[in-house]
Protein backbone atom coordinates (compact mmCIF):
# COMPACT_ATOMS: atom_id res chain seq x y z
CA UNK A 1 0.00 0.00 0.00
CA UNK A 2 2.84 2.38 0.84
CA UNK A 3 4.48 1.62 -2.56
CA UNK A 4 1.02 2.49 -4.18
CA UNK A 5 0.47 6.20 -1.87
CA UNK A 6 4.80 6.61 -3.03
CA UNK A 7 3.79 6.11 -6.48
CA UNK A 8 1.16 8.35 -7.21
CA UNK A 9 2.99 10.83 -5.30
CA UNK A 10 5.81 10.81 -7.31
CA UNK A 11 3.99 11.27 -10.06
CA UNK A 12 2.39 13.99 -8.19
CA UNK A 13 5.40 15.95 -7.47
CA UNK A 14 7.07 15.90 -10.34
CA UNK A 15 4.56 17.57 -12.40
CA UNK A 16 3.95 19.95 -9.81
CA UNK A 17 7.49 21.27 -10.52
CA UNK A 18 6.40 21.60 -14.03
CA UNK A 19 3.00 24.01 -13.53
CA UNK A 20 3.18 27.04 -11.81
CA UNK A 21 2.90 29.76 -14.28
CA UNK A 22 -0.49 30.87 -14.33
CA UNK A 23 -2.53 30.03 -11.25
CA UNK A 24 -5.52 28.69 -12.48
CA UNK A 25 -9.03 28.52 -9.73
CA UNK A 26 -8.96 25.72 -7.72
CA UNK A 27 -5.40 24.54 -8.05
CA UNK A 28 -5.41 22.27 -5.45
CA UNK A 29 -7.69 19.59 -6.64
CA UNK A 30 -5.14 19.51 -9.69
CA UNK A 31 -3.26 17.44 -7.36
CA UNK A 32 -5.44 14.47 -7.84
CA UNK A 33 -6.87 14.84 -11.09
CA UNK A 34 -3.71 16.22 -13.59
CA UNK A 35 -1.60 13.19 -14.74
CA UNK A 36 1.69 13.45 -13.71
CA UNK A 37 4.36 10.80 -15.75
CA UNK A 38 2.50 8.26 -15.43
CA UNK A 39 -1.35 8.73 -14.80
CA UNK A 40 -2.97 10.69 -12.39
CA UNK A 41 -4.65 9.67 -8.83
CA UNK A 42 -7.98 9.21 -10.06
CA UNK A 43 -7.23 7.13 -13.14
CA UNK A 44 -5.01 4.97 -10.68
CA UNK A 45 -8.01 4.42 -8.19
CA UNK A 46 -10.39 3.93 -11.39
CA UNK A 47 -8.22 1.19 -12.77
CA UNK A 48 -6.23 -0.48 -9.65
CA UNK A 49 -8.75 1.08 -6.93
CA UNK A 50 -11.28 -2.59 -8.15
CA UNK A 51 -8.07 -4.92 -7.04
CA UNK A 52 -7.72 -3.56 -3.75
CA UNK A 53 -11.90 -4.47 -3.29
CA UNK A 54 -11.00 -7.62 -4.68
CA UNK A 55 -8.20 -8.81 -2.54
CA UNK A 56 -9.94 -7.47 0.63
CA UNK A 57 -12.73 -9.89 -0.51
CA UNK A 58 -12.18 -12.92 -2.24
CA UNK A 59 -11.58 -15.61 0.15
CA UNK A 60 -13.93 -13.87 2.68
CA UNK A 61 -16.09 -17.11 2.75
CA UNK A 62 -14.71 -19.73 1.60
CA UNK A 63 -11.33 -19.59 3.33
CA UNK A 64 -13.60 -19.68 6.70
CA UNK A 65 -15.23 -22.67 4.53
CA UNK A 66 -11.45 -24.67 3.90
CA UNK A 67 -10.40 -23.66 7.73
CA UNK A 68 -13.96 -24.97 8.71
CA UNK A 69 -14.34 -22.51 10.81
CA UNK A 70 -17.83 -21.41 9.26
CA UNK A 71 -19.85 -24.11 10.81
CA UNK A 72 -18.71 -23.14 13.95
CA UNK A 73 -19.33 -19.46 13.55
CA UNK A 74 -22.98 -20.79 12.00
CA UNK A 75 -23.64 -22.55 15.49
CA UNK A 76 -22.89 -19.60 17.83
CA UNK A 77 -25.86 -17.38 18.86
CA UNK A 78 -25.45 -14.70 16.28
CA UNK A 79 -27.38 -14.28 12.94
CA UNK A 80 -26.41 -15.74 10.23
CA UNK A 81 -26.45 -12.12 8.50
CA UNK A 82 -23.90 -11.05 10.54
CA UNK A 83 -21.51 -13.10 9.47
CA UNK A 84 -21.40 -11.14 5.80
CA UNK A 85 -22.56 -7.72 6.95
CA UNK A 86 -19.04 -7.98 9.48
CA UNK A 87 -17.26 -9.32 5.77
CA UNK A 88 -18.62 -6.43 3.97
CA UNK A 89 -18.58 -3.71 6.53
CA UNK A 90 -14.53 -4.37 7.52
CA UNK A 91 -13.54 -4.29 4.24
CA UNK A 92 -15.14 -1.15 3.48
CA UNK A 93 -13.78 -0.20 6.61
CA UNK A 94 -10.09 -0.68 5.57
CA UNK A 95 -10.89 0.53 2.13
CA UNK A 96 -12.08 3.68 3.90
CA UNK A 97 -8.88 3.80 6.12
CA UNK A 98 -6.62 3.31 2.96
CA UNK A 99 -8.52 6.08 0.68
CA UNK A 100 -8.85 8.49 3.22
CA UNK A 101 -5.08 7.62 4.19
CA UNK A 102 -3.69 8.26 0.52
CA UNK A 103 -5.77 11.87 0.08
CA UNK A 104 -4.67 13.14 2.88
CA UNK A 105 -0.83 11.85 2.78
CA UNK A 106 -1.23 13.67 -0.98
CA UNK A 107 -3.01 16.71 0.11
CA UNK A 108 -0.20 17.44 3.13
CA UNK A 109 2.42 16.71 0.17
CA UNK A 110 0.79 19.08 -1.91
CA UNK A 111 0.56 21.65 0.43
CA UNK A 112 4.08 21.28 0.72
CA UNK A 113 5.26 21.49 -2.76
CA UNK A 114 2.65 23.99 -3.96
CA UNK A 115 1.93 26.25 -1.18
CA UNK A 116 -1.87 26.26 -1.89
CA UNK A 117 -4.09 25.79 0.99
CA UNK A 118 -7.71 24.38 -0.33
CA UNK A 119 -10.97 26.33 0.10
CA UNK A 120 -13.74 24.54 1.71
CA UNK A 121 -15.02 24.06 -1.69
CA UNK A 122 -12.39 22.14 -2.87
CA UNK A 123 -12.84 20.34 0.52
CA UNK A 124 -16.04 19.24 -0.07
CA UNK A 125 -15.37 18.29 -3.59
CA UNK A 126 -12.53 16.16 -1.84
CA UNK A 127 -14.82 14.13 0.75
CA UNK A 128 -17.22 13.91 -2.42
CA UNK A 129 -14.69 12.08 -4.16
CA UNK A 130 -13.54 9.40 -1.84
CA UNK A 131 -17.19 8.55 -0.97
CA UNK A 132 -17.93 7.47 -4.58
CA UNK A 133 -14.30 5.97 -4.65
CA UNK A 134 -15.01 4.08 -1.66
CA UNK A 135 -18.59 3.01 -2.85
CA UNK A 136 -16.53 2.21 -5.89
CA UNK A 137 -13.95 0.15 -4.62
CA UNK A 138 -16.93 -1.89 -2.48
CA UNK A 139 -18.83 -2.49 -5.27
CA UNK A 140 -15.67 -4.18 -6.53
CA UNK A 141 -15.53 -5.59 -2.91
CA UNK A 142 -19.25 -7.32 -2.98
CA UNK A 143 -18.33 -8.66 -6.33
CA UNK A 144 -15.58 -11.21 -5.02
CA UNK A 145 -17.37 -11.44 -1.87
CA UNK A 146 -20.19 -12.90 -4.00
CA UNK A 147 -17.67 -15.22 -5.72
CA UNK A 148 -16.18 -16.54 -2.65
CA UNK A 149 -19.45 -17.55 -1.54
CA UNK A 150 -20.54 -19.02 -4.71
CA UNK A 151 -17.00 -21.14 -5.33
CA UNK A 152 -15.21 -23.54 -2.81
CA UNK A 153 -11.58 -22.78 -3.94
CA UNK A 154 -10.16 -19.74 -3.39
CA UNK A 155 -8.12 -19.64 -6.45
CA UNK A 156 -11.36 -19.91 -8.31
CA UNK A 157 -12.95 -17.25 -6.89
CA UNK A 158 -9.97 -14.79 -7.20
CA UNK A 159 -9.31 -15.72 -11.08
CA UNK A 160 -13.20 -15.05 -11.73
CA UNK A 161 -13.32 -11.79 -10.11
CA UNK A 162 -10.52 -10.49 -11.54
CA UNK A 163 -11.61 -12.10 -14.91
CA UNK A 164 -14.47 -9.61 -14.22
CA UNK A 165 -12.52 -6.53 -13.18
CA UNK A 166 -10.27 -7.22 -17.20
CA UNK A 167 -13.71 -7.64 -18.44
CA UNK A 168 -14.96 -4.57 -17.24
CA UNK A 169 -11.97 -2.55 -17.26
CA UNK A 170 -10.35 -3.10 -20.79
CA UNK A 171 -12.96 -5.33 -22.98
CA UNK A 172 -16.37 -3.40 -22.47
CA UNK A 173 -14.42 0.25 -23.70
CA UNK A 174 -13.08 -2.07 -26.83
CA UNK A 175 -16.27 -3.61 -27.19
CA UNK A 176 -18.13 -0.03 -26.90
CA UNK A 177 -16.09 1.06 -29.73
CA UNK A 178 -16.71 -2.12 -32.26
CA UNK A 179 -20.70 -1.76 -31.07
CA UNK A 180 -20.45 1.81 -32.50
CA UNK A 181 -18.54 1.16 -35.40
CA UNK A 182 -20.90 -1.44 -36.13
CA UNK A 183 -24.10 0.52 -36.07
CA UNK A 184 -23.26 3.81 -37.04
CA UNK A 185 -20.25 3.18 -39.48
CA UNK A 186 -17.92 6.64 -39.31
CA UNK A 187 -15.47 6.66 -42.74
CA UNK A 188 -12.25 7.38 -41.53
CA UNK A 189 -11.23 9.24 -44.89
CA UNK A 190 -14.38 11.08 -45.68
CA UNK A 191 -14.10 14.59 -43.99
CA UNK A 192 -17.82 15.55 -44.28
CA UNK A 193 -19.19 13.34 -41.45
CA UNK A 194 -22.57 13.61 -41.15
CA UNK A 195 -23.35 14.95 -37.80
CA UNK A 196 -26.19 12.99 -36.71
CA UNK A 197 -23.69 9.55 -37.49
CA UNK A 198 -21.38 11.18 -35.98
CA UNK A 199 -23.51 11.55 -32.45
CA UNK A 200 -25.56 8.30 -32.97
CA UNK A 201 -21.51 6.55 -33.25
CA UNK A 202 -20.93 8.68 -30.05
CA UNK A 203 -24.29 7.76 -28.16
CA UNK A 204 -23.76 3.73 -28.83
CA UNK A 205 -20.49 3.81 -27.66
CA UNK A 206 -21.22 5.79 -24.70
CA UNK A 207 -24.42 3.56 -23.87
CA UNK A 208 -22.07 0.26 -24.03
CA UNK A 209 -19.15 1.92 -22.24
CA UNK A 210 -21.40 2.83 -19.52
CA UNK A 211 -21.84 -0.85 -18.47
CA UNK A 212 -18.54 -0.53 -17.33
CA UNK A 213 -18.56 0.82 -13.54
CA UNK A 214 -15.04 1.91 -14.01
CA UNK A 215 -16.34 4.51 -16.85
CA UNK A 216 -18.98 5.59 -14.79
CA UNK A 217 -16.76 6.10 -12.13
CA UNK A 218 -14.60 7.69 -14.02
CA UNK A 219 -17.20 10.45 -15.34
CA UNK A 220 -18.77 10.81 -12.20
CA UNK A 221 -15.07 11.84 -10.37
CA UNK A 222 -13.61 13.85 -13.29
CA UNK A 223 -16.31 15.72 -12.97
CA UNK A 224 -16.81 16.13 -9.10
CA UNK A 225 -12.72 16.97 -9.25
CA UNK A 226 -12.73 19.28 -12.12
CA UNK A 227 -15.39 21.74 -11.69
CA UNK A 228 -14.46 23.08 -15.17
CA UNK A 229 -16.15 20.17 -17.10
CA UNK A 230 -19.58 21.17 -17.65
CA UNK A 231 -20.48 17.57 -18.85
CA UNK A 232 -19.35 14.41 -18.80
CA UNK A 233 -19.98 13.65 -22.81
CA UNK A 234 -16.90 14.04 -25.47
CA UNK A 235 -18.05 15.55 -28.23
CA UNK A 236 -20.21 18.16 -27.82
CA UNK A 237 -22.28 19.21 -31.20
CA UNK A 238 -22.33 23.14 -30.76
CA UNK A 239 -24.33 25.63 -32.40
CA UNK A 240 -23.68 29.46 -32.49
CA UNK A 241 -25.76 30.43 -29.20
CA UNK A 242 -24.55 27.47 -27.14
CA UNK A 243 -20.39 28.54 -28.26
CA UNK A 244 -21.67 32.09 -27.20
CA UNK A 245 -23.38 30.89 -23.75
CA UNK A 246 -20.02 28.60 -23.38
CA UNK A 247 -17.97 31.92 -24.07
CA UNK A 248 -20.04 33.54 -21.48
CA UNK A 249 -20.15 31.20 -18.95
CA UNK A 250 -16.14 30.12 -18.99
CA UNK A 251 -15.97 29.84 -15.02
CA UNK A 252 -16.04 26.35 -13.14
CA UNK A 253 -19.19 25.26 -12.44
CA UNK A 254 -20.28 25.72 -8.60
CA UNK A 255 -20.38 22.43 -6.70
CA UNK A 256 -24.04 21.94 -6.43
CA UNK A 257 -23.62 21.90 -10.42
CA UNK A 258 -20.98 19.60 -10.15
CA UNK A 259 -23.00 16.82 -8.01
CA UNK A 260 -26.32 17.29 -10.35
CA UNK A 261 -24.23 16.33 -13.22
CA UNK A 262 -22.69 13.54 -11.48
CA UNK A 263 -26.25 12.32 -9.95
CA UNK A 264 -27.06 9.74 -12.27
CA UNK A 265 -23.37 8.16 -12.29
CA UNK A 266 -23.78 8.12 -8.39
CA UNK A 267 -26.97 6.42 -8.01
CA UNK A 268 -25.48 3.73 -10.52
CA UNK A 269 -22.82 3.56 -8.54
CA UNK A 270 -24.72 2.91 -5.34
CA UNK A 271 -27.58 0.59 -7.31
CA UNK A 272 -24.76 -1.56 -8.15
CA UNK A 273 -23.23 -2.39 -5.23
CA UNK A 274 -26.14 -2.47 -3.31
CA UNK A 275 -27.56 -5.06 -6.11
CA UNK A 276 -23.94 -7.44 -5.59
CA UNK A 277 -23.97 -7.32 -1.85
CA UNK A 278 -28.05 -8.50 -2.00
CA UNK A 279 -26.95 -10.68 -4.58
CA UNK A 280 -24.30 -11.96 -2.42
CA UNK A 281 -26.61 -11.60 1.15
CA UNK A 282 -29.11 -14.03 -0.42
CA UNK A 283 -26.94 -16.70 -2.22
CA UNK A 284 -25.39 -16.94 0.99
CA UNK A 285 -28.38 -17.42 3.33
CA UNK A 286 -29.72 -20.14 1.42
CA UNK A 287 -26.68 -22.20 1.47
CA UNK A 288 -26.26 -24.46 3.71
CA UNK A 289 -23.17 -24.50 5.72
CA UNK A 290 -21.49 -28.40 6.28
CA UNK A 291 -18.44 -29.38 7.33
CA UNK A 292 -17.31 -31.87 4.81
CA UNK B 1 -35.28 -33.10 36.14
CA UNK B 2 -34.59 -36.82 34.83
CA UNK B 3 -37.05 -36.70 32.71
CA UNK B 4 -37.06 -33.34 30.95
CA UNK B 5 -36.93 -33.87 27.22
CA UNK B 6 -34.35 -32.02 25.34
CA UNK B 7 -34.40 -33.11 21.73
CA UNK B 8 -36.98 -34.24 20.16
CA UNK B 9 -37.80 -35.02 16.18
CA UNK B 10 -41.14 -36.15 14.67
CA UNK B 11 -41.29 -37.40 11.48
CA UNK B 12 -38.64 -35.38 10.27
CA UNK B 13 -37.39 -35.64 6.97
CA UNK B 14 -34.84 -34.04 4.24
CA UNK B 15 -34.30 -34.65 0.52
CA UNK B 16 -31.46 -33.45 -1.47
CA UNK B 17 -33.55 -33.45 -4.98
CA UNK B 18 -35.05 -36.88 -5.28
CA UNK B 19 -32.45 -38.40 -2.49
CA UNK B 20 -34.01 -38.37 0.97
CA UNK B 21 -30.80 -37.88 3.27
CA UNK B 22 -33.18 -38.64 6.70
CA UNK B 23 -36.15 -40.31 6.18
CA UNK B 24 -39.17 -39.53 9.14
CA UNK B 25 -36.76 -39.52 12.01
CA UNK B 26 -38.78 -39.40 15.41
CA UNK B 27 -37.28 -39.56 18.49
CA UNK B 28 -36.72 -38.19 22.06
CA UNK B 29 -33.92 -37.72 24.32
CA UNK B 30 -33.85 -37.32 27.92
CA UNK B 31 -31.42 -34.70 29.63
CA UNK B 32 -28.42 -35.59 31.43
CA UNK B 33 -28.58 -38.43 28.76
CA UNK B 34 -25.58 -39.91 26.39
CA UNK B 35 -26.87 -40.92 23.11
CA UNK B 36 -25.04 -42.91 20.76
CA UNK B 37 -25.64 -42.16 17.01
CA UNK B 38 -24.53 -44.70 15.10
CA UNK B 39 -24.72 -45.20 11.51
CA UNK B 40 -22.45 -45.86 8.69
CA UNK B 41 -20.93 -42.95 6.48
CA UNK B 42 -23.65 -41.18 4.12
CA UNK B 43 -26.32 -42.55 6.74
CA UNK B 44 -27.55 -39.19 6.99
CA UNK B 45 -26.11 -38.29 10.54
CA UNK B 46 -24.34 -35.50 9.64
CA UNK B 47 -27.36 -34.05 7.83
CA UNK B 48 -29.72 -34.77 11.08
CA UNK B 49 -27.26 -32.70 13.43
CA UNK B 50 -27.14 -29.93 11.14
CA UNK B 51 -30.93 -30.01 11.63
CA UNK B 52 -31.19 -29.89 14.77
CA UNK B 53 -28.64 -27.24 15.08
CA UNK B 54 -30.84 -24.86 12.82
CA UNK B 55 -28.08 -24.75 9.65
CA UNK B 56 -29.80 -26.43 7.84
CA UNK B 57 -34.37 -26.39 7.57
CA UNK B 58 -35.58 -29.31 7.25
CA UNK B 59 -38.08 -30.31 4.16
CA UNK B 60 -40.84 -31.74 6.67
CA UNK B 61 -41.44 -32.68 10.04
CA UNK B 62 -41.25 -31.37 13.52
CA UNK B 63 -37.92 -30.37 15.71
CA UNK B 64 -37.86 -29.01 19.12
CA UNK B 65 -34.15 -28.45 20.60
CA UNK B 66 -34.05 -27.70 24.60
CA UNK B 67 -37.91 -26.47 23.78
CA UNK B 68 -37.38 -24.11 20.48
CA UNK B 69 -37.55 -24.87 16.64
CA UNK B 70 -34.05 -24.55 15.59
CA UNK B 71 -35.42 -22.95 12.39
CA UNK B 72 -37.47 -20.81 13.70
CA UNK B 73 -35.46 -19.94 16.92
CA UNK B 74 -31.55 -20.59 15.77
CA UNK B 75 -30.50 -17.88 18.16
CA UNK B 76 -32.31 -19.37 21.40
CA UNK B 77 -30.82 -23.05 20.20
CA UNK B 78 -27.62 -22.13 19.78
CA UNK B 79 -27.23 -20.30 22.97
CA UNK B 80 -27.82 -23.67 24.67
CA UNK B 81 -26.43 -25.98 22.29
CA UNK B 82 -22.30 -26.74 21.41
CA UNK B 83 -22.23 -28.45 18.28
CA UNK B 84 -18.25 -30.13 17.65
CA UNK B 85 -18.21 -30.56 14.14
CA UNK B 86 -15.98 -33.57 12.39
CA UNK B 87 -11.95 -31.82 11.70
CA UNK B 88 -13.12 -28.87 13.91
CA UNK B 89 -11.34 -25.68 12.31
CA UNK B 90 -9.40 -22.91 14.32
CA UNK B 91 -8.17 -19.98 13.18
CA UNK B 92 -4.62 -21.09 12.90
CA UNK B 93 -3.19 -17.38 13.76
CA UNK B 94 -4.39 -17.02 16.54
CA UNK B 95 -3.34 -18.96 19.71
CA UNK B 96 -5.77 -20.93 21.93
CA UNK B 97 -6.98 -18.24 24.13
CA UNK B 98 -7.76 -16.19 21.13
CA UNK B 99 -9.77 -18.18 19.78
CA UNK B 100 -11.40 -19.02 23.12
CA UNK B 101 -11.63 -15.35 23.53
CA UNK B 102 -13.59 -14.90 20.33
CA UNK B 103 -16.03 -17.43 20.80
CA UNK B 104 -17.08 -16.21 24.04
CA UNK B 105 -17.35 -12.98 22.32
CA UNK B 106 -19.92 -13.92 19.64
CA UNK B 107 -21.45 -16.01 22.83
CA UNK B 108 -22.01 -12.52 24.25
CA UNK B 109 -19.53 -12.77 27.36
CA UNK B 110 -17.17 -10.25 28.59
CA UNK B 111 -13.67 -10.62 28.69
CA UNK B 112 -13.68 -10.16 31.86
CA UNK B 113 -15.62 -12.89 32.86
CA UNK B 114 -14.11 -15.28 29.87
CA UNK B 115 -10.67 -14.66 30.86
CA UNK B 116 -10.86 -16.48 34.41
CA UNK B 117 -13.44 -19.42 32.24
CA UNK B 118 -10.86 -19.72 29.68
CA UNK B 119 -8.00 -20.60 31.65
CA UNK B 120 -10.44 -22.96 33.33
CA UNK B 121 -10.86 -25.00 30.59
CA UNK B 122 -7.90 -24.89 29.10
CA UNK B 123 -6.89 -26.64 32.42
CA UNK B 124 -9.32 -28.62 32.09
CA UNK B 125 -8.60 -30.03 28.66
CA UNK B 126 -4.92 -29.94 29.54
CA UNK B 127 -3.63 -27.23 26.98
CA UNK B 128 -2.75 -24.15 29.51
CA UNK B 129 0.73 -24.74 28.90
CA UNK B 130 0.10 -24.20 24.84
CA UNK B 131 -1.70 -21.50 25.43
CA UNK B 132 0.36 -18.89 23.50
CA UNK B 133 1.17 -20.67 20.98
CA UNK B 134 -0.55 -20.62 17.44
CA UNK B 135 -3.22 -22.99 17.07
CA UNK B 136 -1.44 -23.34 13.31
CA UNK B 137 0.68 -25.80 15.33
CA UNK B 138 -1.39 -27.56 17.57
CA UNK B 139 -1.82 -31.67 16.94
CA UNK B 140 -4.76 -33.37 15.71
CA UNK B 141 -5.51 -34.18 19.68
CA UNK B 142 -4.89 -30.81 21.25
CA UNK B 143 -6.74 -29.17 18.50
CA UNK B 144 -9.35 -31.77 19.24
CA UNK B 145 -9.40 -31.05 22.73
CA UNK B 146 -9.36 -27.03 22.44
CA UNK B 147 -12.89 -27.81 20.19
CA UNK B 148 -14.18 -29.22 23.49
CA UNK B 149 -13.07 -26.09 25.58
CA UNK B 150 -14.27 -24.33 22.67
CA UNK B 151 -17.71 -25.74 22.84
CA UNK B 152 -17.92 -25.55 26.77
CA UNK B 153 -17.00 -21.49 27.29
CA UNK B 154 -20.99 -21.15 26.04
CA UNK B 155 -22.05 -23.37 29.31
CA UNK B 156 -23.97 -25.35 26.99
CA UNK B 157 -27.21 -27.83 28.11
CA UNK B 158 -26.48 -30.22 25.40
CA UNK B 159 -23.11 -30.97 22.81
CA UNK B 160 -23.39 -32.22 20.04
CA UNK B 161 -20.10 -34.81 18.92
CA UNK B 162 -19.45 -35.14 15.53
CA UNK B 163 -16.99 -38.04 15.37
CA UNK B 164 -14.89 -36.72 18.28
CA UNK B 165 -12.10 -38.75 18.40
CA UNK B 166 -11.48 -39.49 14.80
CA UNK B 167 -7.87 -39.07 14.15
CA UNK B 168 -6.95 -39.67 17.70
CA UNK B 169 -4.81 -41.88 19.47
CA UNK B 170 -5.58 -44.40 21.69
CA UNK B 171 -4.24 -42.88 24.42
CA UNK B 172 -6.32 -39.42 23.48
CA UNK B 173 -9.30 -41.45 22.51
CA UNK B 174 -9.76 -42.54 25.90
CA UNK B 175 -9.31 -39.69 27.85
CA UNK B 176 -11.67 -37.48 25.40
CA UNK B 177 -14.31 -40.78 26.19
CA UNK B 178 -13.21 -39.95 30.06
CA UNK B 179 -13.93 -36.58 29.56
CA UNK B 180 -17.18 -36.97 27.81
CA UNK B 181 -18.50 -39.39 30.39
CA UNK B 182 -17.35 -37.01 33.27
CA UNK B 183 -19.55 -33.78 31.42
CA UNK B 184 -22.59 -35.60 31.47
CA UNK B 185 -21.87 -37.24 34.85
CA UNK B 186 -20.71 -33.90 36.31
CA UNK B 187 -22.44 -31.20 34.73
CA UNK B 188 -25.27 -33.09 33.77
CA UNK B 189 -25.22 -31.86 30.03
CA UNK B 190 -26.58 -34.19 27.35
CA UNK B 191 -24.68 -35.38 24.78
CA UNK B 192 -25.42 -36.53 21.50
CA UNK B 193 -22.46 -38.44 20.29
CA UNK B 194 -22.48 -39.16 16.46
CA UNK B 195 -19.64 -41.87 15.63
CA UNK B 196 -19.72 -45.36 13.73
CA UNK B 197 -16.48 -45.97 15.72
CA UNK B 198 -18.97 -48.76 17.93
CA UNK B 199 -16.83 -49.70 20.61
CA UNK B 200 -16.35 -46.08 21.85
CA UNK B 201 -20.32 -46.10 21.54
CA UNK B 202 -20.58 -48.78 23.86
CA UNK B 203 -17.92 -47.16 26.21
CA UNK B 204 -20.15 -44.23 26.95
CA UNK B 205 -23.62 -43.95 25.78
CA UNK B 206 -26.71 -45.03 27.78
CA UNK B 207 -28.66 -45.24 24.47
CA UNK B 208 -27.97 -45.48 21.22
CA UNK B 209 -29.82 -44.94 17.83
CA UNK B 210 -28.62 -47.10 14.87
CA UNK B 211 -29.33 -44.94 11.48
CA UNK B 212 -29.23 -46.61 8.00
CA UNK B 213 -29.84 -45.21 4.69
CA UNK B 214 -31.60 -42.54 6.57
CA UNK B 215 -33.62 -44.42 8.19
CA UNK B 216 -33.73 -45.13 12.34
CA UNK B 217 -34.09 -48.87 12.44
CA UNK B 218 -33.50 -48.56 16.28
CA UNK B 219 -33.13 -46.73 19.07
CA UNK B 220 -32.97 -47.66 22.93
CA UNK B 221 -30.31 -49.06 25.41
CA UNK B 222 -27.92 -51.44 23.83
CA UNK B 223 -28.82 -54.58 26.02
CA UNK B 224 -32.54 -54.34 25.28
CA UNK B 225 -32.07 -53.89 21.56
CA UNK B 226 -29.98 -56.62 21.65
CA UNK B 227 -32.55 -58.89 23.51
CA UNK B 228 -35.04 -57.83 21.04
CA UNK B 229 -33.33 -58.46 17.61
CA UNK B 230 -31.21 -61.67 18.73
CA UNK B 231 -32.81 -62.77 21.44
CA UNK B 232 -31.77 -63.67 24.68
CA UNK B 233 -29.49 -66.56 24.25
CA UNK B 234 -26.43 -65.26 25.23
CA UNK B 235 -25.57 -62.97 28.25
CA UNK B 236 -24.07 -59.86 26.82
CA UNK B 237 -23.90 -59.06 23.11
CA UNK B 238 -21.74 -56.70 21.79
CA UNK B 239 -22.45 -53.56 19.80
CA UNK B 240 -21.16 -54.75 17.06
CA UNK B 241 -22.81 -57.80 16.71
CA UNK B 242 -26.21 -55.85 16.76
CA UNK B 243 -25.22 -53.45 14.62
CA UNK B 244 -24.22 -56.15 11.97
CA UNK B 245 -27.32 -57.98 11.93
CA UNK B 246 -29.44 -54.44 11.48
CA UNK B 247 -26.89 -53.17 8.25
CA UNK B 248 -26.87 -56.80 7.06
CA UNK B 249 -30.74 -56.32 6.96
CA UNK B 250 -31.12 -52.77 5.49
Amino acid sequence: MVGVIIASMVGMSIQEESKGMAKPTLLFLWLFTSTGKLFSFVQFIGFFGPLIGIFLGFDSINRERVSRTLSKLASQPIYRDSIINAKFLAGMTTITIVLVGIVLIISGLGIRLIGVVPGSEEVLRLVIYVIISILYISFWLGISILFSVVFRSTATSALASLAIWIFFSFFVGLGAGFMADAVAPISQSGTNVDPNVLVKHEEVQRTVSLMSPMTLYNDATTTILDPTRKTTRGVILMGPLERLSLSRFQNPLPLFQSIIIVAPYLISIIAITFLCFGVCYLVFMRQEIRTV
Amino acid sequence: MEDQIIIEAEELTKRYGTQIAVNNLTLQIQEGEVFGFLGPNGAGKTTTLLMFLGLTEPTSGKVRIVGFDPAREPFRVKEKVGYLPENVGFYDDMDARQNLRFIARLNRIPDKVSAKKIDELLQLVGLFEEATKKVGTYSKGMRQRLGIAEVLIKEPKLIFLDEPTIGLDPDGTNRMLDFIRSLSKEKNITIFFSSHLLDQVEKICDRVGIMIKGNLVAIGPIQELAQKKLGIDKEHYTLEELYMKYFKEA
